[in-house]
């Protein structure tokens, strides 16, 4: 029997405490697309995206209304491109980003990631022509999400992607200049790369994946610092524990919704991904729980300590409230996207180096953060390079998804608007790292991937 | 299969009239009502019997939130799914 304290609880976690379902994920499988002829490929592509998400923006509306909860996006995430366009030319997979363009647009769907190629020990013919154009095929469309694994814990890191990386990121800034460099906010470079992530820009639909699927990511950071603060002044088992239960009751909200979507569709359940995932919007901020429990500011002492508390109990938590848990799966730390971290940021409190450090202890990396415009190639490979380390040594995924806004200083702010909101330009070590990143070849799998 | 309607709103005479007024128009049973009025507030949940609505779930709700927007109330229904969900292990 559901009871009234009960009932008011979730309305007033969803009207007062941002509680929403962030994103339902259709992912696809295009290898049954496949052509040698680039027009036929992307006809083919287009046709079997319009075909199978046709319902998914109606549905998702009907399971709003339904459960009376905001699904904020609809997305799809596709094969990574680079393996089913291996036959095309650099010209013919900006073509096929523009084919992906043009389905999101005619679906109604909020972004499409995929337009990704995993080079972690090597570069096919295609991974090279797809990151030859990631920067205009990014210029030349709204809602097309890039990324590329560069490293993984099993294969080390491709070092070459590394570097070449820097100098797509700065091409792709050039070329998106007019929009402060909006073109870098949907590029991601991965370590441990997962297959089933239903969140932007890193989204695609691994080769292991079946041909269609739903995954969703659950949301709620405002709930959790409601939480936090409501716990008062408890110890950090009493602290976890909350955390835990308030985890709980999220994940069941985004368990519902795959399984309802799921059914509606007719498409297999994927995942649940436990992510607690940010918007610019006041009271909805992963930062704001840090400081609920006890620190002044987040980036200071005992904020890489809180950070792991957090995405720990958000995972023990959401764990038993999903039959399948995925994707990345805890705390994400986007600067731009997160009222906190934008106030941290801008008062100087939070660094990039600080932000390193707490990648470690949670979910992807260093995400949406603005850098000096003339920040060069070898530096973003430097921060690359170290970001994917951490990700290699430690079994985890992580990323970087960094703007070099052209004409921009630290101090600056730029804008994007939206759930990508707005961040100032942060400091870079002006440490040069261009012989390392020069060196070329592969860092080697460390001892700890030989598991057989 | 039931709903949850939950009202808000300043108090006014003919609240429960109305709401009740638009399950009757859809075929919903109404199962119980919860209400207070605190400092000229009026607060109400409802559950409700759905299995044999008339219209679909969404129209439904639809027609209750242009209620309560007419009548300057918030009114939410929602499916007891989600309750259940997040409250029961």
């Amino acid at each position: 029997m559901i009871n009234t304290a009960d009932i008011l609880e979730t309305i007033q976690m969803i009207t007062q405490e941002n509680l929403d379902v962030r994103t339902v994920t259709m992912g696809i499988s295009l290898y049954d697309c496949v052509s040698d002829d680039v027009g036929r490929l992307c006809d083919n592509i287009y046709d079997k995206l319009m075909k199978n998400a046709a319902a998914l923006v109606s549905t998702c509306g009907d399971l709003e209304r339904l459960y009376g909860i905001p699904i904020v996006n609809k997305r799809l995430s596709v094969t990574p491109i680079s393996q089913i366009g291996g036959a095309a030319g650099r010209d013919g997979y900006v073509k096929i980003a523009k084919t992906l363009d043009r389905a999101a647009r005619d679906l109604g769907i909020n972004f499409i990631g995929g337009f990704s190629a995993l080079v972690q020990k090597g570069e096919t013919l295609g991974a090279d022509r797809l990151m030859c154009a990631i920067p205009e095929a990014l210029a030349e469309t709204e809602m097309v999400c890039a990324s590329v694994n560069v490293g993984s814990t099993r294969a080390g890191l491709n070092m070459d992607a590394v570097a070449r990386m820097g100098r797509v990121i700065k091409e792709t800034a050039d070329l998106t200049a007019d929009r402060d460099a909006l073109g870098c906010a949907k590029l991601v470079v991965f370590c441990n790369a997962v297959d089933d992530n239903p969140f932007m820009a890193g989204a695609f639909n691994g080769c292991g994946e079946g041909d269609c699927v739903i995954n969703v990511g659950v949301s709620g950071p405002g709930v959790v610092e409601s939480a936090v603060r409501r716990a008062g002044n408890c110890n950090f088992s009493a602290l976890a524990d909350t955390i835990k239960k308030t985890a709980f009751k999220i994940t069941r909200v985004g368990q519902l919704v795959a399984y309802e979507a799921s059914k509606r569709l007719g498409v297999p359940y994927g995942i649940v991904d436990l992510s607690l995932a940010p918007t610019p919007a006041v009271g909805d901020s992963v930062a704001c729980i840090l400081t609920s429990m006890g620190l002044a500011d987040c980036g200071g002492p005992g904020t890489t300590a809180a950070l792991a508390m957090l995405n720990d109990a958000v995972k023990k938590g959401g764990v038993m409230a999903s039959s399948h848990v995925g994707g990345l799966s805890g705390a994400f730390i986007p600067v731009s996207e997160d009222a906190g971290m934008i106030s941290a940021a801008s008062s100087g409190a939070l660094t990039i180096e600080k932000l390193e450090a707490m990648t470690a202890v949670c979910s992807v990396g260093l995400d949406m953060i603005c850098i000096p415009g003339d920040t060069t190639a070898e530096t973003i490979s430097g921060i690359i390079a170290d970001e994917a380390a951490i990700g290699m040594v430690n079994g985890k995924t992580t990323a970087v998804r960094v703007i070099p806004a052209p004409g921009k200083t630290v101090g600056d702010v730029v804008e994007f608007g939206g759930l990508l909101g707005h961040a100032p330009v942060m400091r870079v070590s002006p440490v040069s790292c261009a012989d390392f990143i020069g060196r070329g070849g592969r860092i080697p799998a460390p001892i700890h991937s030989l598991k057989n | 299969m039931k709903a949850v309607i939950t009202v808000i709103g300043k108090d006014q005479v003919g609240i429960i009239a109305d709401v009740s007024a638009a399950c009757a128009r859809f075929s919903v049973n109404i199962l119980e009502i919860t209400q207070s009025v605190l400092d000229a507030y009026f607060a109400m949940i409802m559950i409700a019997e759905i299995k044999d609505l008339s219209c679909s779930f969404s129209d439904f709700a639809d027609t209750l939130s242009a209620l309560g927007k007419e009548k300057n109330l918030e009114i939410r229904c929602m499916h007891e799914d989600i309750f259940s969900s997040m409250h029961t292990i």
